[in-house]
């Protein structure tokens, strides 16, 4: 199928007083119509800033923007500002992280909603508000039409995403970016939200791209999953496969981060050892290096490129250690080994911190 | 709301009977001007004195002076009689009164409007050089005393004496009769009084409105396709409801007099009433305009208050 959306070596720099920050570095994916792309990665990795500059809402003065950005074939980075104002909230919707500060705290629910269908839609105020009150009924707010009459503050935080949600679907888009949809919301009303979003895309048939840094949100919803990390993307594929046969070293550790169901108890949980790299002064070679328990004397120098691995051209990953190796030590890991146990058994003596002395 | 209104309006009369008890110490109990003695004339006898002195009441222990004033101010309404020139204080601040709320309603709409447009504008073009001009001279504005920039003004443009005879000078208000002599007349006056305010209200509206644009709402607007004109409408819906606020207690204050507008211009109106009355030593004129402002700044806060919870619909009384 021809894809929907897709991004071509996308780069975004910031100049500051501080240097350039690279906050995207050569990032590439496709999402297909109807399918659910989800991209994960820490704080800092630039995924809201990737999918910001999909929407064409990166356009401070301090950014550099290359790559393409290819929206049914036609590239958004090119667009006029005219022609970006017709794309968003049209055909590509974005929601974001906070819905207790993303809708304006002054306006009616209603107007601000009737406000999105009216910019892309001809028609009158009256059927602008009947699609907002069926939008509202939609993501399950009762008693919808009432409804259109409060204002933000009168709702809770989990409405107002679903409120979010309305404004986001109200002109049928063909894609709906959602950054870190439930981040500032208690997991059950979390749970909620995504089954909204999952029930949504499966019968209006929208393209989601969901961003988070919780791999557990995407096990849920999400058809691929592209994780990032220091601006670029590290590793991507089919969701199965991510979870079943990861390859990178960081996907690994955000795996092994999360409570999962199908883990075993005894198994402890084991956060990522260090800190997420400055995206000014990054690392060298590969830029995850300094935080890898499996890193070899190449990878301070070298920088991988992101690789299909053997037989399954879908998984891509940018790491250095052969690929024999890399099944061994997830397999390691996955029998409840430490990450530092896991090393010494696939022969990995030297110590990260002597590797990045020794650069 | 009902309630919060009449509970406002109960501590308003608490603070008005406050501020009068202390006008009344502070200009009848402290040290001042006799007023039999400045009205007794040139070569005054000890027995005329007394006789003025016994006239006026001033002679009567304070605390009954006290309790009469306040008699008469709490159960007529009265602000008593000037000891200058015997007329009565409320009707001479009611006869000035539409002077100066003629002057200081057009300078508000003046500054206002200015404030929002110049401030708004250097907001959206920030660091351009119309914003660097605008704000520098809104610096220059502010520090600018009214008294000079009154005289700069009338040396410009006043008919009279300036140097582009454009506009009607100094007195020019008093002379004037009929609605659209006496706003030509104020023209000048209006724009002295306005522009240290529109300054005020231009960077006040920048600052809020950076910031509001920075907010997340702002982000929402944008990503429904909004076009710029109104992404902008949306963050200065936010960002001018504080202004609103300020507006109210600049009018209020303003109500009891712009004293040296109303003095450079010689516009008849409250402000101008209270500084002749403090250079006659006329005390019950002083106190009733110092009660006066107190009034209006405290209605005028009451009014902003209430105002305040139409424009934010988060703030319930
Ligand atoms: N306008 C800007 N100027 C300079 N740096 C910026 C700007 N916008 C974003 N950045 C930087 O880009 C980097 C990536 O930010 P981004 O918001 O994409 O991270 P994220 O992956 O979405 O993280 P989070 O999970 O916290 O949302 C951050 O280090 C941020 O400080
Ligand atoms: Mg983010």
């Amino acid at each position: 199928m021809a894809p929907l959306l897709e991004v071509k070596d996308l780069t975004v720099r910031f100049t500051t007083e501080d240097g350039v920050v690279n906050a995207v570095d050569g990032v590439s994916y496709t999402v297909e119509p109807g399918r659910t792309l989800g991209i994960v990665g820490e704080s800092g990795s630039g995924k809201s800033v990737s999918s910001l500059t999909v929407m064409g809402l990166t356009r401070a003065r301090n950014a550099e923007i290359t790559g393409e950005v290819l929206f049914d074939g036609k590239n958004l980075l090119e667009a006029s500002e005219q022609e970006m104002r017709t794309v968003r909230g049209g055909p590509i919707a974005m929601i974001f992280q906070d819905p207790m500060s993303s809708l304006h705290p002054m306006y009616r629910i209603g107007r601000q909603l009737v406000e999105a269908v009216q910019m892309h839609q001809k028609v009158s105020k009256a059927a602008a508000r009947d699609r907002a009150a069926e939008m509202l009924a939609l993501v399950g707010i009762p008693d919808a039409r009432r409804r259109l009459d409060s204002y933000p503050h009168e709702f809770s935080g989990g409405m107002r995403q679903r409120v979010m949600i309305a404004m986001g679907l109200c002109n049928n888009p063909r894609m709906l970016i959602a950054d870190e949809p439930t981040t500032a919301l208690d997991v059950t009303v979390q749970a909620q939200i995504l089954e909204l979003i999952r029930r949504l895309q499966s019968e209006l048939d929208t393209a989601v791209i969901l961003i988070t840094h919780d791999l557990g949100v995407v096990a849920e919803v999400t058809d691929d999953i592209a994780v990032m990390y220091c601006g670029r993307i590290v590793e991507r594929g089919p969701k199965d496969q991510i979870f079943a046969a990861p390859q990178h070293p960081y996907t690994w550790g955000l795996l092994k981060s999360i409570p999962r169901l199908d883990t075993p108890r005894d198994q402890p949980l084991v956060p990522i050892a260090g800190r997420p790299p400055s995206l000014i002064n990054r690392p060298t070679g590969c830029h995850f290096h300094p935080r890898c328990p499996y890193v070899r004397p190449e990878c301070v120098t070298v920088d991988p490129t992101l690789e299909p691995i053997p037989n399954d051209p879908t998984h891509v990953v940018r790491c250095l250690i052969p690929a024999g190796e890399r099944k061994r030590i997830w397999a390691d890991l996955k029998a409840g080994r430490t990450p530092a146990v896991a090393a010494v058994e696939a022969g990995i003596t030297n110590d990260p911190e002597e590797a990045s002395d020794g650069a | 709301m009902g309630t919060y209104i009449i509970r406002r309006l109960l501590w308003t009369i608490l603070l008005l009977f406050l501020i009068s008890a202390i006008t009344f110490v502070i200009f009848n109990i402290l040290p001042s001007a006799d007023p039999a003695l400045l009205r007794a004339g040139k070569n005054p006898t000890p027995e005329g004195i007394a006789a003025i002195r016994q006239q006026l009441g001033t002679d009567r222990p304070k605390i009954e002076q006290f309790w009469s004033y306040m008699k008469d101010l709490v159960f007529h309404f009265n602000f008593g009689r000037s000891y200058i020139n015997d007329v009565d204080v409320k009707a001479t601040i009611l006869d000035r009164l539409p002077n100066t709320l003629f002057l200081i309603s057009g300078a508000a709409v003046i500054w206002f409007t200015a404030g929002v447009v110049i401030g708004t504008i250097s907001s959206v073009k920030r660091g351009s050089i119309w914003d660097r001009v605008a704000m520098g001279s809104a610096l220059l504005f502010i520090s600018a005393p009214v008294y000079w920039l009154g005289l700069v003004v009338t040396y410009l443009f006043s008919d009279d004496l300036g140097k582009f005879p454009l506009l009607p000078g100094v007195g020019a208000y008093a002379a004037a009769h009929g609605f659209f002599a006496q706003a030509h007349a104020l023209i000048m006056p209006w724009m002295v009084l306005a522009a240290a305010f529109a300054a005020i209200y231009a960077r006040l509206l920048r600052s809020n409105m950076l910031e509001v644009m920075g907010e997340d709402y702002i982000r929402t607007a944008r990503a429904k396709g909004l076009p710029g004109r109104s992404v902008i409408r949306h963050g200065l819906r936010s960002a001018i409801t504080p202004l609103v606020t300020v507006l109210g207690l600049d009018v209020g204050i303003l109500v009891g007099g712009a004293i040296l507008t109303e003095s450079v211009f010689s516009i008849p109106g409250i402000g101008r009433l209270s500084f002749d009355a403090i250079q006659r030593g006329d005390l019950q004129t002083i106190q009733g305009t110092t009660l006066f402002l107190a009034l209006a700044v405290c209605l005028t806060s009451l009014v902003v208050d209430v105002l305040y919870a139409f424009l934010d619909p988060r703030v319930r009384y």
